[in-house]
């Protein structure tokens, strides 16, 4: 077997791998654009993975301190994207911590 | 009669002309970002009323609102200091040095978030914080309720902002918020450049406004109407001794910790000097240290970067900055009841 033709089985193998995995039909993203969350409540389910895009110009942070599942995701720049998995059920209050005022949530199913 | 209708006549498109010119104008007046509203928002609670706003001076003034009766709103927020004190940070109870400069209250009734930690949401919320802090005008609220019920002056002018609802804590409260909202920045040269008067301002300070939106990365943070995103920043500015943890304290994330609320840039060039520890006497001074990326690198927001701003820069930047300063009204102090 050629190099490529290893490369190409191995690529091949990758997607038919990563398309079976469940996690991926859960997988949801919110942008934040115009200093707003562009959804106001998610709904997804225990498991899910939410990723955050930065569409404006300026920083953004994205953090929970919610009783069902709390996290900080930092801060980061336009283009940047930040994940998080969803590992209770409940009701997640979502906000960026730089601008208060961008509020969500996230209704976790189990 | 018939003279009378012909004019009636020509000069009904005139006036719809008229119309049409003054309504556009003010459409686009509302639809520019950069220039405020004509009023700030009232809750549905306590909508502004004459004898509401009377009631909030007369608070707003009264040194009985302390507990030495030495203190009062305006001792720290100085109309005639552009609503703050000149002073580099707050002198509070017993003239004791506090660790924060005194934010200015122009505009702060259209804010959603208050106090430099945002650690209060509403007017409502914030104007009894100072009077109860310890290190502030210290004295606790019920004290202060009994003392405003022994001043006989005051019961009818809390019926008459009130009527019903007595002298309590959420009177005393209501009426300073009615007061605050009328507290509004006044047209700047910088306005009257946006609403179209091309000589309101100089060559200078127009080019220092596009240096403001871009290069300089100004409005990134300092953002509309009002120059806030109402947001929280660590800008890396030097401390001595203990840091001040700033809005960490009401939200223990790592990117909150020193960080601080953006303060509004208008009648800026009345509020010197500058920052949250007033560490600096000019508009050059914060420049200069916006153009350094900051000082103190240590958990400092994303968005400071050095700027590499030229003197020439800088210096128009400075002449943006003081065209959103307007003539400031007289102010009237009253006289208090007793």
């Amino acid at each position: 077997m050629t190099r490529s033709q290893t490369v190409f089985r191995l690529s091949l193998m990758a997607v038919v791998v990563a398309c079976a995995m469940p996690a991926l039909a859960g997988d949801q993203t919110v942008s934040q654009a115009k200093k707003a969350f562009t959804v106001g409540v998610l709904k997804a389910k225990v498991g899910d993975t939410v990723t955050f895009r930065n569409d404006d110009e300026f920083a953004h942070n994205v953090f929970s301190l919610s009783d069902a599942q709390s996290f900080d995701l930092g801060s980061y720049k336009k283009g940047e994207v930040r994940s998080v998995k969803l590992t209770a059920p409940g009701t997640i209050e979502v906000e960026c911590a730089i601008h208060p005022e961008m509020k969500m949530k996230i209704e976790v199913a189990k | 009669m018939s003279h009378k209708f012909r004019s009636q006549r020509v000069s009904l498109p005139l006036i719809l002309l008229f119309g049409f010119l003054v309504i556009g104008s003010v459409v686009a007046a509302e639809s520019d970002p950069w220039l405020r509203p004509d009023f700030a928002p009232a809750p549905p609670e306590n909508q502004l009323t004459p004898a509401r706003i009377h009631l909030g001076q007369l608070l707003f003034f009264d040194p009985r609102l302390s507990r030495k009766s030495t203190m009062s709103c305006a001792s720290c927020h100085n109309p005639a200091l552009g609503w703050s004190d000149g002073l580099p940070t707050a002198s509070g109870f017993d003239m004791h040095t506090l660790a924060r400069a005194t934010p200015t209250i122009v505009n702060t009734s259209f804010n959603p978030i208050q106090m430099w930690d945002g650690r209060k949401s509403t007017l409502e919320d914030q104007a009894t914080g100072p009077i109860e802090a310890a290190g502030e005008m210290n004295l606790p609220l019920p004290e202060l309720i009994e003392r405003l019920k022994a001043i006989p002056g005051y019961a009818s002018k809390f019926e008459a902002a009130y009527p019903g609802m007595g002298i309590t804590a959420v009177t005393v409260a209501r009426g300073l918020a009615s007061f605050e909202r009328t507290v509004l920045s006044t047209e700047s040269p910088f306005d009257r450049w946006r609403k179209g008067d091309e000589k309101a301002v100089s060559a200078s300070a127009k080019h220092g406004f596009e240096l403001f939106q871009d290069k300089a990365k100004c409005a990134v943070c300092h953002m509309g109407y009002n120059f806030t995103d109402n947001g929280f920043h660590n800008i890396g500015l030097k401390t001595e001794g203990e840091p001040d943890v700033g809005r960490f304290a009401q939200r223990p994330l790592k990117s909150m910790h020193g960080a601080f609320k953006t303060p509004t840039l208008r009648d800026i060039a009345l509020t010197a000097p500058y920052m949250r520890n007033g560490s600096y006497k000019t508009l050059m001074e914060v420049v200069e240290h916006y153009d350094r990326g900051g000082d103190d690198k240590t958990n400092l927001d994303i968005n400071m970067v050095p700027l590499s701003l030229t003197a020439s820069e800088k210096q128009d930047l400075v002449a943006f900055l003081e065209s959103l300063t307007g003539v400031p009204p007289d102010v009237r102090v009253p006289a208090l009841p007793h």
